[in-house]
């Protein structure tokens, strides 16, 4: 028999917030040691109340409009009750009632995913265990996350796979999240069921996964322990909680559902109903980033490579650098690959990323169009990004200074040209008996000597004028 | 009944109840499960009190998190008999010019009733919570005790206004007054409540009436019966919230910790079983049974629909008088009893305090009876009570 196995994800996703969901702490990711993001409000002591940190709404609400959400206008938080030790209140603040989106869709390959709903919640912090001891650090406590549940449409790990990578990519371009390790982490409830039936077999949730590997082996695994269970009656399927073991690829059950805790949920009376009205819901919506898709297709329209488009994609900052020096007036693909190849290369030879990049849009489309205008060439304005980059130099100033633009007349081409030929009589020679290729050799010459000065193609028509 | 912490050397100086947070002295809340805990910041009020000058002379002893009838059960106090709040005494004889308390639960205001000082329950959402030890945000408010009406305006004109700190705080600046004119205000007293009381405490309320009546004040009685179903509501949704609020007293990061403990279930339950008292303990059963997945529907769900319906209808009667004046307990003193009968006798004796909480109007006690008045008629109570004190001079 053939079997459909059915997968559901809620996907817990941390915000790129400069501060935490109810207080002014830093997030974790500023922290260097534990506890240094830590504030009477994130740890929980009397007194301190959660004031609502907006941008977290404004981010949650951007995640709804890319997964094409209804945006609640009325939204809410409630408290979920447990104890643990990294949980300073021993509640944590959620949604239930009233969540921030609902009702969305995705399309993954062929597939669409319905979203059920995103809601916003704080994390909790992180216990260490040293020997006899554990030590609690609240770091990470209250930073912001958002949680994304979609319905049990996902049909194999591999649109599982694709899904997960499509909401990294869209997260990152659109500046809600780093997306970075850890910081994307899934529950996953599968359930198998014959071909054609309509009924959904017994369900189990894996919990806490967030390597893109791990979660394609941990389905792979679970579905055929459910597979072999049906056909071979191998154990009896019960609905539970289970954890994936990396090392030797099984889940094992961690605690039945029956016995789970009684969350005791209810509405949180510190935080005051948040209203989205029209004229926030409008500013939200301007200022959300083009949706991937679209984006990646004006990017191709603009006849920037493939290669480069993934690389564009995957960078919020990077891609907005881009979009913001085409907003300036530069050619796309130029631009595109003044950034991509030459910044990237300026930067890796000082052992640095393109991520650490620090250029302003003005400064690097003031000498993409220079070099555009043929007013330094493209050469000089290498030596103009370097200078940009390493020392922050003002590309202006810096091709004045160096008299980059300096025009240089025919004569004085001539005269380095015929120095150039006097002093290379075997290339020369090499060129006039039909080697094409000495012709580069000399015309390089040519280039140093001018020290990057000049229009190459006058000079390299004025060098062939001179050799016939 | 004791209170301790700094000693009290200025009479015009203010005295803290011990469910406010004052940087660097013992914060507590009458309760074991915080000995030695010592805030890193001081409440909103008192440092807004601080700024204008005034001083803050000792943290007054509370009933365990403010949850009892007037302040008889704390793990630091010694009752010596008579049942009297600390904040309401220390005013009372004139130690404290004036004093904050949480009003919460009602104690705050018998105790200002038992000792015959004024005690000011201001609409919610006018005074920060910023530093209240919380046990039920969503009626819980600072509030002010003090010997006149005068003085009650003057506390509150300073420490109420926004603050940011508190999500709950409201956007609104204040003018109150104590004098205004009340010739012709209407006032009713609520049949239902005047029932549940004793013969001394009817005669009190009485006598404020005909008191009130010489003023040029209409008043007259009315039914009103959503008393009980308010008071079940707000038992219900306070001790949820209770619950909730008090689970972070874990003995893991401050406060009291059990000596004995083998594991981390063991560190919370022996911790929160010698810290807690027995009625601490059967408002966060009750609460947590109010919240259980079975319940919720019955009990927490149903309360949260009662105070809809009791503030639409409290407000009806509030759109034809100006205020209500009622007992604020059964009793006009309560006799020294076993903290066993506690969570009983402070459910019943809600009914008297509760809709102010549930619904988050002002109440003034004053003279030994409570004026309850719409959402920030804080003038209209403070110029009523103040006209009747001003009878005495």
């Amino acid at each position: 028999m053939n079997y459909e196995v059915v997968i559901g994800l809620e996907t817990h996703v941390e915000l790129s917030t400069e501060s935490k969901i109810f207080c002014s702490c830093g997030g974790h990711s500023a922290a260097k040691e534990p506890n240094d993001c830590v504030c009477p409000a994130c740890s929980g002591m009397p007194g301190m109340l959660p004031v609502m940190n907006k941008r977290v709404v404004e981010l949650a609400v951007t995640a709804g409009l890319m997964l094409n959400c209804e945006i609640s206008r009325y939204t809410t938080f409630d408290k979920k009750n447990y104890y643990y030790p990294d949980l300073p209140c021993a509640y944590q603040i959620t949604q239930l009632n009233h969540p921030i989106c609902t009702n969305g869709l995705v399309s993954v390959g062929k597939r669409d995913i319905r979203i059920k709903q995103i809601h916003m919640e704080e994390d909790a912090g992180k216990l260490v265990h040293e020997g006899k001891f554990s030590f609690v650090d609240f770091n990470r406590t209250s930073v912001p996350l958002i949680e994304i549940v979609t319905q049990p449409d996902f049909r194999s790990a591999e649109e599982v796979v694709s899904y997960l990578t499509k909401l990294k990519s869209m997260f990152r371009s659109g500046g809600i999240s780093e997306c970075e390790e850890g910081a994307m982490r899934c529950d996953i409830n599968i359930s198998v069921r014959p071909e054609g039936s309509e009924e959904y077999g017994v369900r189990t949730e894996i919990k806490n996964m967030s390597s893109l590997e791990a979660i394609e082996k941990a389905i792979r695994y679970e579905s055929q322990r459910h597979i072999d269970a049906i056909e071979f009656e191998t154990e009896e399927l019960v609905q539970e909680t289970r954890r994936f073991d990396d090392v030797s690829g099984k889940t094992f059950a961690m605690r039945n559902k029956e016995t789970e805790a009684d969350y005791r949920y209810f509405p949180d009376a510190n935080i005051m109903p948040i209203i989205i009205d029209d004229e926030w819901l409008e500013q939200i919506k301007s200022a959300k980033p083009v949706a991937i898709d679209e984006k990646a297709e004006a990017y191709r329209n603009a006849g920037i490579s493939e290669k480069e488009i993934e690389m564009l994609i995957g960078n919020f900052k990077i891609s907005k650098l881009l979009d913001d020096v085409i907003a300036l007036g530069c050619n796309a693909k130029d631009s595109a690959a003044w950034i991509l190849t030459d910044c990237a290369g300026i930067l890796r030879k000082g052992g640095l990323l393109l991520n650490d990049l620090d250029i302003t849009p003005e400064a690097l489309s003031t000498i993409i169009k220079q070099v555009e205008t043929g007013k330094i060439n493209r050469a000089a304005g290498r030596k103009v990004l370097i200078a940009v980059i390493e020392d922050k130099a003002d590309p202006t100033e810096f091709i004045k200074k160096n008299s980059l633009d300096a025009k240089l007349d025919e004569n004085a081409i001539n005269a380095v040209i015929e120095k150039v030929i006097a002093a290379n009589e075997a290339a020369v020679a090499d060129y006039k008996s039909g080697k094409e290729k000495a012709l580069q050799a000399i015309f390089g010459s040519c280039m140093r000597e001018l020290k990057g000065a000049g229009d190459p193609a006058v000079i390299k028509s004025l060098l062939e004028k001179k050799l016939k | 009944m004791k209170y301790y912490a700094v000693k009290i050397s200025d009479k015009g100086s203010i005295a803290v109840d011990d469910t406010i947070l004052v940087k660097g002295a013992q914060t507590a809340a009458g309760s074991r499960i915080l000995e030695g805990f010592k805030p890193l910041f001081s409440a909103e009020a008192v440092t807004r009190l601080e700024e204008k000058g005034y001083t803050v002379s000792g943290k007054a002893n509370v009933g365990e998190f403010g949850l009892d009838l007037v302040g008889e059960f704390s793990y630091y106090g010694e009752n010596d008999g008579t049942l009297k709040g600390a904040s309401a005494e220390l005013v009372a004889k004139g130690e404290a010019s004036a004093a904050l308390g949480v009003d919460v639960n009602g104690s705050t205001r018998r105790a200002a009733a038992l000792s015959k000082v004024n005690f000011l329950k201001p609409t919610y959402g006018t005074v920060s919570r910023y530093g209240v030890v919380s046990t039920a945000a969503s009626g819980e408010q600072l509030g002010v005790y003090a010997k006149d009406t005068a003085k009650v305006k003057e506390i509150m004109q300073i420490i109420s206004g926004h603050d940011e700190k508190d999500g709950t705080s409201l956007k609104k600046e204040y003018e109150y007054s104590d004098t205004a004119d009340v010739n012709g205000k209407k006032v009713c007293i609520i049949k239902e409540l005047m029932e549940k009381a004793d013969d001394e405490v009817k005669a009190l309320v009485n006598t404020y009436a005909e008191n009130l009546r010489k003023n040029g004040v209409v008043v007259e009685e009315v039914s009103f019966d959503l008393c009980d179903v308010a008071n079940t509501a707000w038992q219900i949704l306070y001790s949820a919230e209770t619950c909730n609020n008090v689970s972070r007293y874990d003995g893991v990061k401050y406060g009291y910790r059990a000596e004995n403990y083998k594991n981390i279930d063991e560190l919370y339950v022996n911790s929160r079983t010698e810290g807690f008292n027995f009625l601490t303990k059967a408002v966060i059963l009750y609460g947590s049974d109010v919240l259980s997945k079975n319940r919720y529907d019955a009990c927490y769900g149903k309360s949260l629909k009662v105070r809809r319906v009791v503030c639409d209808k409290f407000e009806e009667l509030m759109k034809q008088y100006d205020a209500v004046l009622t007992p604020v307990a059964s009793k006009a003193e309560f006799a020294p009893y076993d903290i066993s009968e506690a969570f009983i006798k402070v459910f019943n004796e809600g009914v008297f305090t509760a809709i102010p909480n549930l619904v988050g109007t002002p109440a003034l006690v004053s003279g030994g009876v409570q004026l309850i008045g719409w959402h920030f008629a804080e003038s209209t109570l403070l110029s009523l009570a103040g006209s009747v004190e001003r009878m005495g001079e």
